[in-house]
């Protein structure tokens, strides 16, 4: 009877703290989404977003963020794209072509430690191949290192997806008569397509927020983006530098930018959620 | 083709248009499609699996100037970083890292286990459905803005209220003197930002690792009449630990290799930090401020590259370890 008052009175407690702990956690969201919102909102105007910065912009004159929000975007759907065509292909093989066998868990710890690796180690990485090609900071530079950041998360929230597939679909398929790349390209992908597209929205998130990727890679310049060869500015790297300047005003703006930022990381996470949700109308279950 | 007989050309070809390549043709380029579409596609499989080793390899080719010329030990251990006399010793820079995770760590754990057990074994689906896009939102937002969150609301918190109020009660013990550097700037705040960074992956990982606890151990001990929380605790927390451990050491090596939101709060100066509110100076933040300036000054961008490496192979260890536990986990436990 007591020891049953005692695990009464440990239960107890322990949901408490279970309670005030997931408070925490999410307490801690509304807490950055809070701070980034206000303190965003207080330095937000409409030049921010419609003009690249004008001469002396980081002493306080007047201009914008254009070139970032543009060259981020450059930047995050070129590395999407590439990392679509390695990824889509990678996670088919493994799905649809190989069995279980060592390979194909060797690929798999791959991925998952590719997925670990710190982006300030792919931006390190990423720089040595543009010198191994003689590149200097350009786009280019910089899609290929965030591009090398997205693949795991990509590839790995593809093969997700793809393993949802109803085996019997699969199966029936093979029993049809037709191959296995026809099997990968007309069915899996098809039938999977809501996920995929969600998956490709989570990388796209992930990189367009990426700093230390893009810090050596594709140098920062007040432009908009023309060329691939050209450095171009971005999103995380204007906050960066913003706040790092000593000037009040030109820090402000760091908190718009970032405010800017967090939407775009925002709304593609909510488009993400409805891409699953819409798009699954036509598939099969 | 009328024209073509009043031009008195020869008839175009035109039968082959209208013939059906036979079924044996068909079957036999399906064939070839398939063997040599998945021949590319496990080449990028398999191409993916050495681009590991090929990072690895081209660090190890970029540091190799200063490994060479520096013994291993006192680019370790030395604790005097002038790149200008050729000194580089990362100890500092290594403790700096070691602290800033170490306490995001110490508060992150107790918390994600917690929201972990209770998500996996207490909350209604309502919660859960509620919770989870919320983890997901905080997983995705970029570190940078983590970074001016923790100057903006962290920083100053340490600043005026948890600095003076440690200084006060337990201002003799050195771990908790402000006296150095008041500024708030410092290992505390970086741990504190890392913390919250790190809460979407260990929560997500560890409640997978509890839910695949398979569900007759559960009945079989909540018939034996005890509480929920007595069977999370010696039966679930039990034959999941492995999982969570791995999902700890996940979390660990993701705030290893965190640059940006630390960078920004940890006050980055090179010594080792001796209290919780000292400006310490991680291995990324190092990589991050002095690349562009590197070239000028001999073995630099060597050392540098040295910095990646120690930090690359650190988390690749890591990451291999929890990778094994989960794969064993989840083979043993319920068949995903």
């Amino acid at each position: 009877m007591n020891r049953r008052s005692l695990w009464k009175l440990e239960q107890t407690v322990m949901k408490v703290l279970m309670g005030s702990a997931l408070l925490l956690v999410t307490g801690c969201l509304v807490l950055i989404l809070g701070t980034v919102v206000r303190r965003g909102l207080s330095a937000m105007n409409l030049a921010m977003i419609t003009q690249p910065p004008r001469g002396g912009y980081y002493t306080g004159a007047g201009g914008g963020i254009l070139n970032a929000i543009l060259g981020s975007l450059c930047l995050a759907v070129g590395a999407t794209l590439v990392a679509l065509l390695l990824g889509l292909p990678i996670a088919l093989y493994l799905q649809v072509y190989a069995g279980p066998c060592g390979l194909v868990e060797m690929v798999r710890l791959s991925l998952d430690v590719l997925g670990g690796i710190p982006s300030i180690v792919y931006g390190a990485f990423g720089f040595s191949l543009m010198l191994l090609m003689g590149l200097r900071a350009s786009l280019l530079g910089g899609i290929i290192a965030l591009a090398l950041v997205e693949l795991p998360i990509m590839c790995r929230a593809i093969e997700e997806v793809l393993k949802m597939v109803p085996f019997e679909l699969t199966e029936s398929a093979h029993a049809l008569g037709i191959t296995r790349w026809e099997v990968a390209w007309k069915i899996v992908v098809r039938q999977a397509l809501p996920g995929i597209t969600s998956a490709i929205l989570l990388a796209f998130g992930r990189g367009i927020g990426d700093a230390a990727s893009v810090l050596f890679t594709t140098g920062y310049t007040d432009r908009l983006p023309t060329s691939l060869l050209r450095p171009v500015a971005s999103l995380p790297l204007a906050v960066f530098f913003q706040l790092g300047t000593p000037f009040p005003v030109v820090q402000e703006r760091a908190y718009a930018s970032a405010l800017v930022l967090t939407v775009m990381v925002l709304v593609i996470s909510v488009f993400s959620r409805l891409a699953s949700n819409r798009l699954s109308r036509y598939v099969v279950k | 083709m009328a024209e073509s007989w009043i031009e008195g050309r020869p008839l175009p070809r035109q039968k082959a248009r209208h013939t059906i390549p036979s079924r044996e043709m068909r079957t036999k380029r399906r064939r070839v499609v398939d063997r040599l579409g998945g021949r590319m596609m496990g080449g990028l499989a398999v191409g993916t699996a050495l681009l590991v080793a090929v990072i690895v390899i081209a660090l190890l080719a970029r540091a190799w100037p200063i490994l060479r010329s520096h013994p291993l030990k006192e680019l370790l251990l030395g604790r005097t970083w002038h790149p200008l006399q050729g000194a580089f010793g990362f100890w500092p820079f290594i403790v700096g890292t070691l602290w800033v995770t170490a306490l995001g760590m110490v508060i992150a754990v107790p918390v994600c286990t917690l929201c972990a057990i209770y998500l996996a074994e207490y909350a209604p689906s309502t919660v859960r459905q509620l919770v989870k896009p919320l983890i997901d939102v905080l997983a995705g937002i970029p570190s940078v803005v983590y970074g001016l969150w923790g100057v903006l609301t962290v920083v100053p918190l340490i600043r005026e209220r948890v600095g003076p109020w440690m200084d006060h009660h337990l201002g003799h013990i050195r771990l908790f003197s402000t006296a150095t550097n008041p500024t708030g700037y410092g290992v505390l705040a970086g741990g504190v930002v890392l913390a919250v960074m790190v809460f979407p992956i260990i929560i997500s990982v560890m409640e997978e690792v509890l839910r695949s606890v398979p569900d007759g151990l559960r009945e079989a001990t909540l018939a034996l009449g005890v509480t929920r929380w007595i069977m999370v605790r010696k039966v679930i927390l039990r034959r999941a630990l492995p999982g969570v451990v791995a999902a700890v050491v996940l979390g660990f090596s993701r705030a290893l290799g965190e640059t940006m939101a630390v960078l920004m709060v940890v006050g980055n100066v090179p010594r080792v930090p001796q209290s919780l509110f000292d400006a310490g100076y991680p291995l990324t933040s190092l990589i991050a401020n002095n690349f562009g300036e590197m070239m000028s000054i001999p073995l630099y961008d060597a050392a540098l590259m040295a910095a990646g490496l120690f930090l690359l192979l650190v988390v690749l260890g890591f990451n291999i370890l929890a990778w094994l536990v989960l794969r064993r986990m989840s083979m043993s436990g319920r068949v995903r």
